[in-house]
């Protein structure tokens, strides 16, 4: 059969009435606001054992003492630690608890971002392995490694009832949890949905960078002339998305949303980023074609990935509008990156500001955008934040006053 | 919510294609598992042709094979992958390679690593810039998938590949996560009616479906769990198909044929 094809039909905005997160540069908004206008970072050399020599990472303080409530403790692990702290901010627990009491609890979904989940765990398991190299009984893969494990330890930590969904798009999982909410509630399958992104530091993913000779020897300085690779990162990020009529007048809003593939390669980006500004294009369009007045970069440090970028971003905006990547202070956070760095727009609306990246004293003269490298104090009503990974991922939301 | 059903692909143990596995689908045929082929995907460029594993190569057989059904330009296509398991040999490779003195691991072992590594390689050999979403549901991978699949249909009304795949892991991961065979399954889903209909609804509960002489496939890979709403399309009958969901909660579709 032939379809007819007929233009896709673009979402709504989303209201965003709650949302919190916790990474290197603070846990909770209060913690956030205070370092990104003070300008401290959360890197640092990295102490965890077993990692690459010599790099700094972006570490949540305090994780190895969070604990799980009893009646959910076989989902112990450090990314549900880091959950689980991310839950307890800025009364996003009550939020989600309105929602389920308005809509109902089995219509709230959470549809949340991760690349490793917990694998971590299997990676203490491989070296406890006994003499025939069986994994030791107590490793329990389906409530730590497997993907799921995050959305279903979420669920139930906030007695919800809707779908649960678990996104792995490398990089972008954390932005992709928007789009999907969207199409849910759009679609009629829930009226509210617990999103964002939970990555947590491990072996792999560490191992797996330093391979690739992506790893930066010091913290991490995203669009520098100078920079020499990414400095990676921990973070929880959560949002709680409805519709715009179903929230308080002047919730924040998820004004637009987009998402492409690059086709190109595994790890490389298309080197003229036609598959960032693609996306880029699709959550403006979706947005209305509104001014955007910060664009909150991808920007991991790697030389190919931000000049890529800068590239994309010029032939959007030209050097019109300020841009800046916050990895500075949170390292690269991966699967939750996308999720952080949403609620770091939302900040940055709510406070006028413009995150300078950094630690950068000259940005890469060669982008030809308007690269911030001090904070700025300006309107912020509209911020465009990019997300993208491996496989070719891309995607971009528009955050702004609904 | 409903959509059309356009093309569909599946690989499994004695399941060689849609259309030669119709019959045994269908019930009109015994099935007899035998050793699954799959073939390097020849749309990739010969550099990443041979960097594909197992479970990348299941996936894009059944979704150029739903995708060639559907008469629709594969590079028109966003799709939904779906897998519980992803790559597991190259994890299982990982996880060895960390546990060595230093713990240096292949750099191409590595990005093949991440869950969206099919989709990757798909977006590369269909030359196509549709957006795309990798998914994991442990158990549910095949349903939720499905979901999230027809509400991007539904939703942004453009037809979508939804393709679900699993492979089995490597030891020791493979005692802890039980996996026996290879199975994949695609669905070309647009939104209009034309072709066969599915419906696709969340319910509080629902009697699981049996894939009858099958079973044992469908109790041994999570996207197997295909295998009823496979059996429904090969009979060409109207049919509902539950799906339950492992921390409650269902999943029910429903087949009308045109």
């Amino acid at each position: 059969m032939q379809y007819s094809g007929e233009m896709p039909a673009m979402l709504p905005s989303l209201a965003i009435p709650a949302f919190t997160a916790a990474s290197a540069m603070g846990t909770g908004l209060a913690a956030m606001r205070e370092a990104l206008h003070g300008r401290r970072g959360g890197l640092a050399p990295c102490d965890l054992p077993g990692m690459p020599e010599g790099i700094w990472v972006g570490r949540v303080p305090g994780l190895e003492e969070v604990v799980l409530p009893e009646a959910l403790a076989r989902y112990d692990c450090r990314n549900h630690r880091l959950a689980e702290l991310g839950l307890r901010q800025d009364g996003f627990e009550a939020a989600v608890a309105e929602a389920a009491g308005r809509f109902g609890a089995h219509r709230v979904a959470v549809v949340l971002g991760t690349s490793t989940s917990g694998i971590a765990e299997t990676e203490v398991a491989y070296a406890r392995r006994d003499a025939d190299g069986a994994l030791p009984a107590d490793f329990d893969f389906a409530h730590t490694h497997d993907l799921y494990a995050l959305p279903r330890y979420v669920r139930a930590r906030l007695g919800l009832r809707g779908p649960a969904v678990a996104i792995s798009t490398a990089c972008t999982s954390g932005a992709r949890s928007f789009l999907e909410a969207q199409s849910m509630i759009v679609a009629g399958l829930c009226d509210a949905v617990v999103v964002g992104g939970v990555d947590t530091l491990c072996r792999m993913t560490l191992h797996g960078f330093n391979s690739l000779e992506l790893l930066s020897k010091g913290a991490c300085r995203p669009c520098a002339v100078d920079r020499d690779g990414i400095s990676i990162g921990e973070a929880a990020g959560f949002a709680l998305v409805m519709r715009v009529e179903d929230a308080a007048p002047g919730s924040l809003a998820l004004l637009g949303a987009g998402a492409s593939a690059d086709g190109h390669h595994m790890s490389s980006p298309h080197p003229e980023g036609l598959g960032a500004i693609s996306a880029m294009r699709a959550a403006l369009a979706a947005a209305g074609d509104a001014p955007v007045d910060y664009v909150n970069l991808h920007g991991t440090g790697t030389r190919a990935n931000d000049a890529m970028e800068g590239n994309a971003v010029r032939v959007l905006f030209g050097n019109g509008v300020p841009c800046s990547s916050t990895k500075g202070w949170t390292g690269h956070t991966l699967g939750a990156s996308g999720a952080l760095e949403a609620v770091i727009a939302a900040i940055c609306v709510a406070d006028g500001l413009v995150p300078g990246c950094l630690g950068v004293k000259e940005p890469d003269p060669g982008f030809g955008v308007d690269v911030a490298v001090a904070n700025r104090a300006l309107p912020v009503r509209r911020v465009l934040s990019n997300s993208f990974g491996f496989g070719g991922s891309n995607c971009a939301l528009v955050i702004g006053q609904g | 919510m409903r959509c059309g059903i356009a093309g569909v692909g599946v690989l499994g143990p004695g399941l060689p294609g849609w259309e030669a596995s119709r019959a045994v689908l269908a019930g009109e045929a015994p099935w007899e598992p035998g050793p699954v082929v799959l073939p390097p995907p020849a749309a990739l460029p010969a550099t990443e042709r041979r960097r594909t594993s197992a479970a990348v190569r299941l996936a894009l057989v059944v979704a150029a094979e739903a995708a060639a059904a559907s008469g629709l330009a594969p590079d028109a296509l966003e799709t939904v992958f779906a897998s519980s398991n992803g790559d597991g040999a190259v994890i299982g490779s990982i996880l060895e390679a960390l546990s060595t003195p230093g713990g240096a691991i292949s750099p191409t072992q590595f990005h093949n690593s991440v869950h969206n590594a099919a989709a990757g390689y798909w977006g590369i050999a269909a030359g196509s810039h549709c957006a795309s979403v990798s998914l994991g549901g442990h158990d549910d991978s095949f349903a939720i998938g499905l979901v999230q699949a027809v509400a991007a249909v539904v939703s942004r009304r453009v037809p979508v590949l939804f393709c679900a795949y699993d492979a089995p892991l490597t030891p020791p991961l493979d005692a802890r996560r039980l996996t026996d065979a290879v199975f994949a399954t695609a669905l070309v889903l647009v939104p209009s009616d034309a072709g066969v209909v599915l419906s696709v609804e969340m319910a509080e509960r629902a009697e699981a479906s049996s894939a009858g002489d099958l079973a044992p496939l469908m109790a041994g890979n999570p996207a197997a769990r295909a295998l009823p709403l496979l059996q429904a399309l090969a009979a060409g009958a109207a049919a509902q198909v539950g799906l339950p969901l492992v921390d409650g909660g269902a999943v029910v579709l429903g087949v009308e044929p045109c």
